[in-house]
């Protein structure tokens, strides 16, 4: 575990460590998360599901569910008075299942009554016909201008080619490989929940809800409800995790319409097992790269093709291919390259954002490829990648220079340079720490120690010509400051650094964050690590704008130049004549009030040959896994993470540190733990019983090198940290596991699915290449 | 535990320190179901509602149990203690919450009450546990944002402070 030594510092500004503003709530049990939230006269909705992955509804009949004592409504796609179908990038998912059902879970209606019992009574109630269809689950089958369409707006939901230079170069070396990466779930702990209060005229409804992106949800409940967005509003209800997984609609627009139609306030909660059901997931994904480099390990080319199974909507489909598809280089130069993706729609459950977002898995198999080549060139995993680091002003496949600050070579060195694990081989010093766990079903002698390297780069905000802004406003009033921003606080801390950067830029220490909701400009999402960025920009230059008004007004008052006065500390300075006083006291009696919108650097769409500068910044981490193997059984133990991350600057080092401990838990999930399992369309293991998670034994500790050079463009300097942890964590776990295998048996076959299943290593022995 | 059953519907519990009345609950309805819908206790969080994650750890009769496996009807005869009763009288956390502020341990925070309720009463039990002990008996509580990282700095924070106070 890193030990965290944290500099002391006078005051909360940026750079410390102030605790989280809503922690003492959350250590007491007092804070209000979504589920928790309750309204007088409150009645519960519930949600009826496909039980088919393709159906036509034949019939649908709800007079018996309706006929049930304190059933209040029953609603379906004829209940839905605007558009039936929402979407992040196409509304092409509906409300409820009008005709056809696409998958296991699609909602088909939804129930308003006095009690949970009696909604699950009122959901048996509704007799449904169904005419089962065949599914479409091939995503290669998708691809087929053949294959009948299972949505009008077609199978491929995108296909992106990128040719850079000259696409037929073949070097001395080739090495290929085909990857799959499994579907990853968010598994957020906070189950989705919600509260819709209708207006009592009925003209207009407030949901207090659990999500990312608060103004998105309104724009696409109002125009399911057939509202002006005016007569919808929104307030964040405690968002127990997201990870992406609320990005999407689930029960938003359900809950509006219920509450709507009822005239009460309307609260609705998912189980686990309708959870899994009713948020999108990380893309299942194939992909195939072939790499070219000449003798000496420099690359040359690469060929690749991607194919990520979207499931049955849209969803993000289409901005997670461009992710995965223009980080098929990873973080190295690469002149040449031709690649092929494809986005497709199939009868699985939808997928759509998951933090890492398609550069999980691109990340999978460029590792897994950069491996393969250090041992065709018979180079060290760490010099291969070395000689192949990109470096600012490189340019990637797609054209587009690298501006951001780009210490890939300091990844690697620092990493590798992170002290190795003193736990003995096998754990002897304590049995749990074995593969296998305390059962004793490894035995030490049996067990190999495996080391392995990855290395990611990242994308940070929206990209392809998205209007990505923020807003915030600050207002101080008699020396308190209060911030107000629709920033979705999701467990990430933004509230906490929102108040370091007003402390920082104001010199006064009394600061609050007022309610999180629609009453002020759009924030965007949380996600694609862009709040500190965009958030964080909003509000520096919000308090800049007060603090500019403060300075300018005191020196009118003063008679002299503004230019001299500035803010040190707490005090407000003049640099000529030495007046100084506290900003406490000068703000006294004084209400000043500023909104700042932030944006970043325009981006283009992708043209026909994938070339164009469609990202905004660049973020980059390498990771060493260390693992206990037994080969044999096919368990596997992580013994340490060591990373190095490039993060510009720690505006919070404790929050840093939480990001990236949270970030490889997941990516350690997801290389040898987690996966949903679909059969025949219907998923297998929605539970916490049956989908494993990896818990504090799992856990290994991490070491971490947190590699601060300050970001020009960042308004703060800082670089997002949310997903590097999640994507290089994972390939680096299988490389060592490979490498562990390699121990003992030289001529297995690499390892190249995730999650790694024991049977996937006995297979590896069992199959010499 | 293992008391007789009452009446499924209308009964008592004794939940920190108080005798509460349920009433109206549906007939084997957990714990967890009746803390947080009807008694309006809800600090204790359901996350799984089988005994996988942890979130409604509570302490039953001193034993830690998910609340989301007991039947609220076969506790009537119980003594019950939710996260609601860490703090002390004066309103001030305890040190295993206060750690947890200190160290970093929450995120999100829907794990949090639950991982609290672990660790005070691991800590009670074992004041010296080791770190592999600490892993192993709190491999039942599930955390999704944190890795866990932080919330062992935070057991480290209390087991020191408790050592140095002897």
């Amino acid at each position: 575990m890193t030990d965290l030594q944290l500099p002391s510092r006078h005051r909360d500004v940026l750079g410390a460590s102030p605790t989280r503003p809503d922690a003492p709530a959350k250590v007491a049990g007092e804070f209000a998360f979504s589920s928790d939230l309750t309204a007088d006269g409150a009645v519960w909705g519930a949600t009826l599901r496909s039980p088919h992955p393709h159906a036509r509804i034949v019939a649908l009949d709800v007079s018996a569910a309706l006929a049930i004592d304190g059933v209040h409504a029953v609603i379906t796609a004829a209940d839905v008075p605007g558009r039936n179908a929402y979407g992040l990038i196409d509304s092409d998912q509906p409300v409820f299942a009008d005709e056809v059902v696409r998958f296991v879970g699609e909602p088909v209606a939804a129930v308003a009554a006095a009690d949970p019992t009696t909604c699950q009574r009122a959901l048996d109630a509704i007799a449904v016909t169904y005419e089962v269809l065949p599914p479409l689950l091939d995503p290669e089958a998708a691809i087929s201008p053949d294959t009948a369409p299972i949505h009008p707006h077609g199978n491929v939901v995108r296909h992106q080619r990128i040719v850079a230079g000259d696409p037929g170069v073949t070097g001395e070396i080739v090495v290929e490989g085909e990857y799959e990466i499994g579907m990853q779930d968010q598994a957020f702990l906070g189950l989705e929940a919600a509260l819709a209060i209708p207006d009592p005229d009925g003209s207009g409804v407030e949901l207090h809800v659990a999500t990312q992106w608060l103004h998105e949800d309104r724009q696409q409940i109002a125009a399911c409800l057939g509202l002006p967005e005016s007569s919808v509003r929104l307030v964040l209800g405690g968002v127990g995790g997201a990870f992406g997984g609320r990005e999407d609609i689930s029960l938003q627009v359900h809950s509006c319409l219920l509450a709507l139609r009822v005239g009460r306030p309307v609260r609705m909660h998912y189980s686990r097992t309708e959870s899994f059901l009713g948020h999108v997931h990380r893309h299942p994904a194939r992909i195939w790269m072939r790499h070219h480099a000449d003798r000496d390990g420099t690359l040359v080319n690469i060929e690749a093709r991607f194919v990520f199974d979207g499931g049955a909507y849209a969803s993000t489909s289409s901005a997670v291919l461009i992710n995965a598809v223009t980080h098929t280089q990873g973080p190295y130069r690469c002149p040449n390259a031709v690649v092929d993706g494809y986005a497709v729609r199939t009868n699985h459950l939808p997928c759509g954002a998951m933090r890492g977002f398609g550069v999980v898995q691109a990340c999978f198999a460029h590792e897994s490829q950069m491996d393969r080549l250090a041992a065709a060139c018979g180079l060290d995993p760490l010099d291969i990648r070395r000689r192949n680091a990109m470096v600012t002003g490189d340019a990637l496949i797609t054209g587009q220079p690298v501006t951001s600050v780009a210490p890939v070579l300091r990844c690697i060195d620092e990493t590798a340079a992170l002290p190795l694990p003193t736990q003995p081989v096998g754990g002897e010093d304590h049995p749990y720490g074995r593969p296998g766990g305390a059962g004793l079903t490894s035995e030490t002698r049996n067990i190999i120690r495996g080391i392995g390297y990855a290395v990611s780069i990242k994308n940070l905000m929206y990209s392809e010509g998205f209007d990505d802004f923020s807003t915030a406003r600050c207002t101080v009033h008699d020396g308190h400051v209060a911030l107000k921003y629709a920033t979705a606080e999701v467990g990430q801390g933004f509230v906490t650094i929102a108040e370091q950067i007003a402390r920082s830029i104001l010199g006064l220490d009394d600061v609050i964050s007022e309610t999180i909701d629609t009453t002020v400009g759009s924030a965007g999402s949380t996600s694609a690590s862009r709040q500190t960025w965009m958030s964080g920009g909003a509000v520096d230059g919000a308090c800049r704008a007060v603090r500019d008004r403060l300075l300018g007004d005191i020196a009118n008052e003063r008679g002299v130049d503004r230019s001299r006065l500035e803010i040190r500390d707490c005090d407000i300075v003049d640099a000529i004549d030495g007046w100084h006083q506290p900003v406490r006291e000068a703000v006294r009696g004084r209400m000043l009030s500023e909104e700042f919108v932030h944006r970043h650097r325009p981006t283009v769409r992708l043209n026909d040959l994938g070339q164009g500068e469609c990202h905004t910044a660049f973020a980059f981490a390498a990771h060493r896994a260390v693992v206990d193997v037994d080969v044999d059984l096919g368990l596997v133990k992580v013994v340490q993470i060591a990373t190095a991350q490039d993060i510009g600057r720690a505006l919070n080092p404790m929050s840093v540190v939480g990001q990236i401990e949270g970030g490889v838990a997941q990516g350690l999930g997801l290389a040898v733990m987690e996966e949903i399992v679909q059969v025949d369309g219907v998923i297998r293991n929605p539970s916490f019983t049956d989908y494993l998670l990896p818990t504090i034994a799992d856990m290994p500790p991490v070491e971490i090198a947190m590699i601060e050079e300050y970001e020009p463009e960042s308004p703060l300097g800082a670089k997002g940290v949310g997903e590097p942890p999640t994507i290089s964590s994972t390939p680096a776990v299988v490389a060592a596991i490979r490498d562990a295998i390699s121990q003992a048996y030289p001529t297995a076959r690499p390892l190249t699915r995730v999650p790694v299943r024991p049977q996937d290593i006995i297979d590896a022995l069992s199959n010499h290449e | 535990m293992n008391h007789p059953i009452v009446d499924e519907r209308d009964f008592e519990l004794t939940v920190n320190g108080t005798r509460m009345s349920v009433r109206g609950a549906v007939p084997g309805a957990s714990l967890l179901q009746v803390l947080r819908d009807q008694l309006q206790l809800t600090g204790t969080k359901g996350a799984c509602e089988e005994g996988e994650c942890g979130s409604c750890s509570v302490l039953v009769d001193g034993v830690l149990m998910c609340s989301c496996l007991v039947m609220a009807a076969s506790v009537t005869e119980a003594t019950i203690a939710t996260i609601e009763s860490l703090a002390h009288p004066d309103g001030s956390l305890n040190d295993v919450q206060q750690a947890f502020i200190d160290c970093g341990a929450v995120q999100c925070g829907f794990c949090t009450p639950g991982l609290v309720m672990a660790i005070t009463d691991l800590l009670d039990r074992r004041p010296n546990a080791d770190r592999e002990t600490v892993r192993e008996e709190l491999a039942g509580n599930l955390c999704r944002c944190t890795g866990y990282g932080r919330i062992l700095a935070a057991v480290d924070q209390v087991i020191s402070q408790r050592a140095a106070q002897q």
